[in-house]
């Protein structure tokens, strides 16, 4: 005897079997019309291949699978296509969805098939590919593609091939006649399996021990064979995949997991013997065992139904009373759902109509509160929480549902039947599993538009990056060439400020005696000029920086340059209607300034043609004028000690530095070829760098040369002189009522102070050296 | 006839919330008989005036908070709660004390905390406590049993006029030793006698435990195994309770000294041990709800109840131990998820 485990739970309804299966399964009989419904799996539905007004056979495809995960649909008696449109279908919602309906000619005409005689010649994918066009979809209940499940991939060894005959639904007894009947088909198609996956370690059929006749006739069929039939205890819901797994082998699906993870297929019994049908003799799938049953019906019975035939049909052969029917099931009382009309089809997943009176199966009696009893946790059959996880689906608490495994619910219906409160409780399970998948659904597309948008970003990021490449391409190359010319646009740069602040100074002496409206026009100009010169200035710094506002900047001088074209020709109208205004400095075209700009830029655009030689020659001229003007500057501020005397000292190093590196250049380009300028200019870049160090290096020695004492002193004198000069200052404001006698004070003041410091510092000095 | 359109399943058996407790009510029969054979008619007057109560407090509340009164008066839980109270106070309490204990009981510790299903504390506990607490003499008052009275127990009428007018105001309750204290009581106060000679000296002890206890807890034991031979709750929590409690008893008894705790089988049969066992630890709405959570539960029960009679300030402590463990209920049911179908381990997941 073979081991059999429990499965946790599980509960006992009234088994109301003996109703239906005490007669033989009988013909139904072709009815007035056939509706199939293009989705009667799980997968992509199906799509048509015939046309309206189309003559078909029975067994002709009249829909082809799409896609891997999908299966044909085929007619079930020979007839005409007359519609191929939305029509009700067997789906808890009641919704509409397409179906094409054929009218039986009643000639029940076969398409040509054919049967293989021996399909242990033929390879495993052929008779993979006849199951798949045989259109044969699990028939217990879920309609899933059979050929998918028993497609494994080569790594996968099945150990066990378990073939379900549980029917632990109660009223439903399909597989139980047809078990009695087909005994040796179902074992012969059994064998097609056993074939194709090759179970190393054993198969069953697992039978609740509530179906004897079953047990005897699949027993006797089984004889002789690898083929063990297990009979297990009843109990609802043995029959469940995941639950008869368990009862035969002790080992448990893991959650979220395929049986053949742990190395088993399961198939229905009705599914084993389409099968048969389909290799044995070719036949599609185009007819099911279903049981038609509950007290409306006079007559109790399971029928062989083709696949398409209403259920008014299948109801109005067994006598179905209409008034006395409180609910129409389809499937069985635990799992079934009802219809909202007997228009719907039998599809390929219809094991039962459930017909029942208001006696037989009362409507919901009014829901009473939780009181947490606990009846639900010990009827589940997979060991949750249900009690637990209804008030978190009353709260919405979905993460906390999702904690309490509900994805594992295998919404057998257990607990809401031991419910003492009447609470609806896979009703909240199901609303919950579709609203966190909806949830999941959302938070897939809201990630999808992040990662879009973060796409997007980077795109935008590497193009800025890409810019920026270019932009510091351009700025090295102009630093090359800055490099090679600095001094020459700095010393440019300083002779147009200077001319242009000499013509300013130069302007305001002179713009004082002017009408008003004249002067408003001059001061226009300056303005204008200003500006200019602003824009100018930025524009070469862009330039200098290679920024990428250069266009702008451009923009900016062009602008600059209208304006000031327009208000000089204001002024120029204005001086030709006012002769007796025009005076030489008011004079547009005598304008110092306006002629300093002009000579500046006439010099900037003459070093933007000349070649590098040339710019550099002019540029150690400019230097050396510019040096001896600030040599004799800082010759002046020292004869006054001004305290400028530093910024002259400075200045006058640098021009030298400058005037040095120029020189150095200079011998380059003389020495080399002009092209060669940029990559040479490095080195005089760096030589120069050098000469500033060395000679930072020969001032700090001078500087440390110089004893303390005499630097100390040098600090009181400068004092001293500066103290005089500012007192003189004073005087002179004094004397002037000027307002920078304040200021002047302070000075004199911080001074005193900074002269007490520096006596001190200096008595302290000679205290220190004795 | 307009066909039904509803979710499955379509059928469910025929267990439902007012059978459940209908079943308890009719569990309590052979304990209350047995507390009225020795200790005369006050507990069933107890308990049909604190029903009354409950009744009448129960239709308030529902009507307060809009609730179909007759559909939830129906369910019974509210007469389940006076029952329990009302075998727990002590016989000929005044109506005022039974009054108070009831309406805390089903108007605070029940509706206002969100009603049937949704309080977390047992409200007979509740209102017992609260008694407990805020009236001590009228609290710790018990009658004396059949056994240890030279009188005849007072009448049902002695009983009815001790609710209405007070013990004072019925001569046959104002006499001595119409009173006694409990055997547990006894036990806690003695710290002189041998156990065997206590035993022997006072009148309170019977043959195993206290006369009339050890029959009234015998009863609630019956009345129990009927609760569970009906599937009405799981034998985890009392049985857990029982096997704690008879374990503290075990390691404290010493062989019967003048310190002793008292026999595993005198704690067993005296005091609330059989009502709280089956009636109070397994009132489902306030109790662990997993089959491990709940063993747990009531064996911490059990501990508590030894802990506080034997070293407490009380000599019985199941509303105590029993308000304790609600406390720690939630907790509990965290920790002690079953392991579902296909999971290696029962931690809820995402923490």
């Amino acid at each position: 005897m073979r081991k059999i485990w429990d499965i946790h739970g599980g509960i006992h309804p009234a088994e109301n079997k003996t109703q239906s299966n005490q007669e033989a399964i009988t013909q139904a009989g072709i009815p007035a019309e056939l509706i199939f419904p293009l989705s009667q799996h799980i997968g992509a539905p199906a799509s048509p291949v015939v046309s309206v007004g189309q003559h078909i056979l029975k067994g002709e495809k009249i829909a082809e699978a799409k896609g891997f995960v999908s299966v044909p649909v085929h007619a079930s008696t020979s007839g005409e296509v007359i519609a191929i449109e939305n029509h009700f279908i067997a789906h808890p919602s009641g919704m509409t969805a397409p179906c094409i309906i054929i009218r039986p000619d009643g000639k029940d005409q076969w398409i040509e098939h054919q049967g293989i005689s021996d399909y242990t010649t033929i390879e495993k994918t052929e008779l993979l590919n006849r199951i798949r066009d045989a259109g044969i979809a699990g028939m217990g209940g879920a309609g899933f593609p059979s050929a998918v499940k028993l497609n494994l991939r080569d790594d996968q060894i099945i150990e066990t091939l378990i073939i379900n005959g549980t029917e632990c639904e109660p009223y439903i007894t399909s597989d139980d006649r047809l078990m009695r009947e087909r005994a040796e088909e179902i074992i012969e198609g059994v064998k097609i399996l056993q074939h194709l996956i090759s179970p190393v370690k054993e198969t069953l059929i697992g039978i609740e021990d509530n179906k004897p006749e079953a047990i005897a006739a699949m027993k006797a069929a089984a004889a002789g064979t690898t083929i063990d039939v297990v009979v297990f205890p009843t109990k609802y819901p043995s029959g469940g995949e995941k639950q008869l797994i368990q009862i035969l082998t002790g080992k448990e699906v893991p959650s979220g997991g395929l049986p053949a993870q742990v190395g088993i297929v399961c198939q229905n019994i009705g599914t084993t013997y389409a099968v048969y049908r389909a290799v044995q003799y070719g036949e599609p799938l185009i007819s099911r065992i279903t049981t038609v049953t509950g007290s409306a019906c006079e007559r109790q019975s399971n029928f062989e139904v083709l696949l398409g035939t209403p259920i008014h049909y299948l109801l109005n052969l067994c006598g179905y009373q209409a008034e006395r029917c409180s609910r129409l099931v389809m499937g069985g009382p635990m799992m079934g759902f009802s219809l909202e009309s007997a228009d719907v089809p039998v599809v390929k997943t219809t094991n039962c109509v459930l017909a029942p009176t208001p006696n037989e199966l009362p409507p919901p009696a009014p829901v009473q509160a939780c009181i947490r009893c606990g009846m639900c946790a010990e009827a589940c059959p997979v060991s949750l929480l249900p009690q637990q996880m209804y008030w978190f689906a009353r709260a919405k608490e979905y993460d906390k549902l999702e904690g309490h495994n509900l994805m594992d619910c295998i919404e057998c219906g257990a607990c809401s039947y031991a419910c003492p409160s009447n609470i609806p409780l896979v009703q909240y399970y199901r609303a919950s599993k579709a609203e966190i998948r909806q949830q999941k659904l959302d938070a897939e597309k809201a990630e999808h538009s992040k990662a879009r948008f973060e796409a997007r970003q980077a795109r935008i990021e590497r193009q800025e990056a890409e810019k920026e490449a270019k932009r510091a391409a351009r700025k090295a190359a102009a630093e090359a060439k800055a490099a090679a010319g600095s001094d020459n646009q700095e010393s440019k740069q300083d002779a147009v400020q200077a001319a242009i602040e000499r013509a300013k100074a130069k302007r305001a002496g002179g713009a004082t005696a002017t009408p008003q409206s004249k002067t408003d026009l001059e001061k226009a100009v300056t303005a204008a000029e200003k500006r200019l010169a602003t824009a100018r200035e930025k524009l070469q710094q862009a330039e200098e920086q290679g920024a990428d506002t250069v266009p702008a900047f451009k923009t900016g001088v062009e602008k600059s340059e209208n304006k000031l074209a327009k208000v000089k020709a204001a002024l120029d109208d204005f001086i030709a209607n006012n002769p007796q205004a025009s005076t030489p400095a008011a004079s547009t075209t005598n304008d110092p300034a306006q002629l300093a700009i002009e000579r500046a830029q006439q010099k900037r655009a003459g070093a933007a043609t000349q070649s590098p030689l040339e710019k550099v020659e002019q540029q150690i001229t400019s230097l050396k004028t510019r040096i001896d003007k600030a040599q004799a500057k800082l010759a002046e501020a020292r004869a006054e000690n001004s305290d400028k005397l530093e910024i002259f000292e400075t200045s006058v190093q640098k021009l030298q530095e400058k005037l040095a590196e120029a020189e150095q250049q200079k011998q380059q380009l003389q020495t080399e070829s002009p092209t060669s300028n940029k990559i040479e200019t490095n080195d005089p870049a760096k030589q120069a760098a050098d000469d500033i160090i060395a000679r930072a290096l020969a001032k700090r020695e001078a500087a440390s040369k110089m004893t303390d004492l005499e630097r100390l002193q040098n600090a009181v004198n400068s004092i001293e002189t500066r103290i005089a000069k500012t007192k003189e200052k004073l005087t002179v404001a004094e004397q002037e009522g000027s307002d920078t006698i304040d200021i002047l004070t302070e000075s004199v003041k911080k001074l005193e102070v900074k002269l007490v410091e520096a006596k001190q510092a200096l008595s302290d000095y000679e205290d220190q050296q004795g | 006839m307009a066909l039904l359109n509803v979710t499955s399943p379509h059928t469910t058996n025929t267990m439902n919330t007012a059978r459940v407790m209908q079943l308890v009510l009719l569990a309590t029969i052979p304990g209350v008989l047995a507390l009225t054979w020795h200790f005369g008619w006050g507990t069933l007057v107890n308990i049909a005036w604190a029903s009354m109560v409950a009744i009448a407090a129960e239709s308030l509340m529902l009507y307060l908070r809009k609730r179909p009164i007759s559909f939830y008066l129906s369910d019974c839980s509210a007469l389940v709660t006076a029952v329990l109270l009302g075998i727990a106070l002590p016989p000929y309490s005044p109506w005022w004390l039974i009054f108070v204990g009831v309406g805390f009981a089903i108007i605070i510790a029940k509706h206002l905390y969100g009603g049937m299903g949704f309080n977390p504390f047992n409200p007979a506990m509740v209102g017992y406590v609260v008694l407990l607490i805020s009236y001590p003499v009228e609290m710790t008052i018990w009658a004396t049993p059949r056994e240890a009275l030279e009188l005849d127990l007072p009448s049902i009428g002695d009983a009815i006029q001790a609710l209405f007018l007070g013990r004072d105001a019925v001569a046959v309750l104002t006499v001595d030793g119409i009173t006694m204290a409990t055997p547990l009581d006894v036990l806690k106060q003695n710290n002189t006698l041998l156990v065997d000679d206590l035993w022997a000296q006072s009148p309170q002890f019977g043959r195993w435990a206290g006369a009339g206890w050890e029959w009234a807890n015998l009863g609630f034991l019956a009345g129990g195994i009927f609760l569970l031979t009906q599937r009405v709750f799981t034998w985890h929590a009392p049985i857990s309770m029982l096997i704690s409690l008879t374990i503290m008893a075990t390691l404290f008894y010493d062989g019967g000294s003048s310190n002793s705790g008292g026999s595993p089988l005198f704690h067993l049969l005296s005091g609330a041990t059989m009502l709280g066992a089956f009636f109070i630890v397994t009132d489902p709405v306030t109790s662990a709800v997993s089959v491990k959570g709940r063993i747990i539960y009531g064996a911490a029960i059990g501990i508590l109840l030894y802990l506080i009679r034997v070293w407490g300030n009380y000599p019985d402590a199941i509303a105590f131990s029993v308000l304790l463990m609600n406390f720690a209920a939630p907790l509990i049911d965290h920790y002690t998820q079953p392991r579902t179908y296909g999971h290696q381990s029962n931690r809820p997941r995402g923490e």
